[in-house]
């Protein structure tokens, strides 16, 4: 934590003396316009991300045979390929196949199950670290599996999910500067714009690498709070 | 029609040549990567804190913004301070750059497991810093994060088609001008997806058995 605060202050102060005060007015409103952008498709990748790992860890655990497949396909795919040819799949190949997806959609989607099948193995390894004996408590107060998945074991593998979660955002909030291949005028597509238009090429990408730590380091809190919270709500850590 | 094989066994050699580039770039940025790594996790550990902290900060700043706007930084910047690259070469600065901040976390754990006895002994027998890191403490600590390197190399391989938005002539950017060539997307791109995905899972599988033999002669 300490080192992130430091790290913050350093990068801001040698950002600033790059950048210049100038430098930011001139660029700051249209680059915070893409960053909207960029934290929009953060936060739907990351709501598509967490629905495909719970889908998929759920199919991969107790899935019938078929589903099960089908999960281990999916993220042995999502995982095996890289992010940028997913993307580019998705954008150039389906519509070919009838499906027109508008870009902002494709980005979403792409990011989001990419992200998801890494993060099925989190959520995985998260509900195999929950004690047996919890299970065994499940069977002899008579659940069925749904109700004992549900109520018992997947509070207390989200505690342990929390942060790799976290990593995985932040890989996220980074891979989404790969739309800005596919038109989509998030923060890097700005900067590559406003950078042929001025050349003020070592501004405008200080400025831009700073809004994407500052992004970063929302998460980063953000998530350890949620971590302590959540630490607190099934009687771990200080109360 | 969908899926054209005529047309797919064309462009297969093409593309064989372009992946010639990414395995370049594969390899000459893991290899920085992994060096670099090394001095990055060194110098991290240092009690001296004007050198730990300024690289822990990098360290941190790199790891938490995209690689991708890495890569235009260091492709447009390094010209206005009078150093002209080529396209390949800033990729791979920027792709080794970017993991060699993964890999020197990997090298800290690996560090940090060595036992305190090592560190007295080497103290005791009166060597060097040079000399305790170079025969005691490393040829200890890298053994066990083998596996651990061997997954970032598989992640900075598939890294690589970024290169493609500073126009270096890998797989992707030779399958997106296919593609363009013809207005038929769907096999160059589907062929480079499946080519990541039977070298990944070929090196998963590689790993995997490293892996086991490591944790087999450990006992």
């Amino acid at each position: 934590m300490r080192a992130l605060v430091v790290c913050g202050i350093v990068c801001f102060a040698a950002g600033l003396a790059v950048a210049g005060l100038p430098g930011l007015r001139d660029f700051l409103p249209q680059l915070l316009a893409g960053a909207v952008v960029t934290i929009e498709i953060t936060i739907g990748g990351c709501a598509v991300a967490v629905a495909a790992a719970l889908v998929a860890a759920m199919a991969k655990m107790y899935g019938p045979a078929p589903l099960r497949w089908l999960a281990v396909a999916y993220i042995e795919l999502f995982r095996g390929t890289s992010a940028l040819v997913q993307l580019f799949w998705l954008f150039y190949v389906l519509p070919h196949f009838g499906v027109l997806l508008e870009p902002m959609t494709v980005g979403i989607v792409a990011l989001g199950l990419n992200v998801g099948a890494y993060g099925a193995e989190v959520v995985r390894g998260a509900v195999n670290a929950v004690p047996r004996g919890q299970w065994e408590a499940t069977v002899a107060l008579n659940m069925t599996r749904a109700q004992a998945l549900r109520r018992v074991i997947l509070p207390q593998a989200f505690v342990a999910m929390i942060p790799p979660w976290g990593n995985l955002f932040i890989e996220l909030l980074k891979a989404t500067a790969l739309v800005s291949l596919i038109t989509i005028s998030d923060l890097a597509f700005r900067a590559q714009q406003l950078n042929q238009i001025t050349f003020e090429t070592v501004k405008i990408f200080t400025i831009v690498l700073l809004i994407y730590l500052a992004i970063s380091s929302v998460i980063t809190v953000g998530m350890r709070a949620l971590e302590e919270r959540a630490a607190r709500g099934i009687g771990r850590g200080r109360a | 029609m969908f899926w054209d094989w005529n047309y797919a066994i064309e462009i297969l050699p093409i593309l064989a040549r372009a992946s010639i580039v990414t395995i370049q770039a594969t390899l000459l940025g893991f290899v920085l990567a992994a060096v670099l790594g090394l001095v990055f996790a060194v110098l991290r550990m240092s009690r001296a804190r004007w050198v730990s902290l300024p690289v822990a900060a990098l360290v941190e700043f790199v790891r938490s913004t995209p690689l991708l706007i890495q890569i235009f930084f260091i492709f447009f910047v390094l010209p206005e301070f009078g150093i002209t690259i080529g396209a390949l070469t800033a990729g791979i600065l920027a792709l080794g750059l970017h993991y060699a901040t993964y890999c020197s976390e990997v090298y800290r754990a690996g560090l940090e497991n060595i036992p305190r006895g090592q560190w007295e002994a080497s103290l005791a027998l009166n060597l060097s810093p040079y000399h305790t890191f170079r025969d005691i403490i490393i040829p200890q600590a890298i053994p066990p994060i083998v596996p651990a390197l061997g997954n970032y190399l598989v992640a900075l391989f598939k890294e690589t088609p970024l290169l493609s938005a500073i126009a270096v002539l890998e797989l992707m950017q030779t399958a997106k001008i296919l593609g363009s060539e013809s207005f038929r997307y769907t096999e160059p791109i589907t062929l480079v997806g499946l080519f990541f995905l039977v070298f990944s899972l070929a090196a998963a599988w590689l790993i995997r058995r490293v892996e086991a033999r490591l944790s087999l002669s450990k006992v």
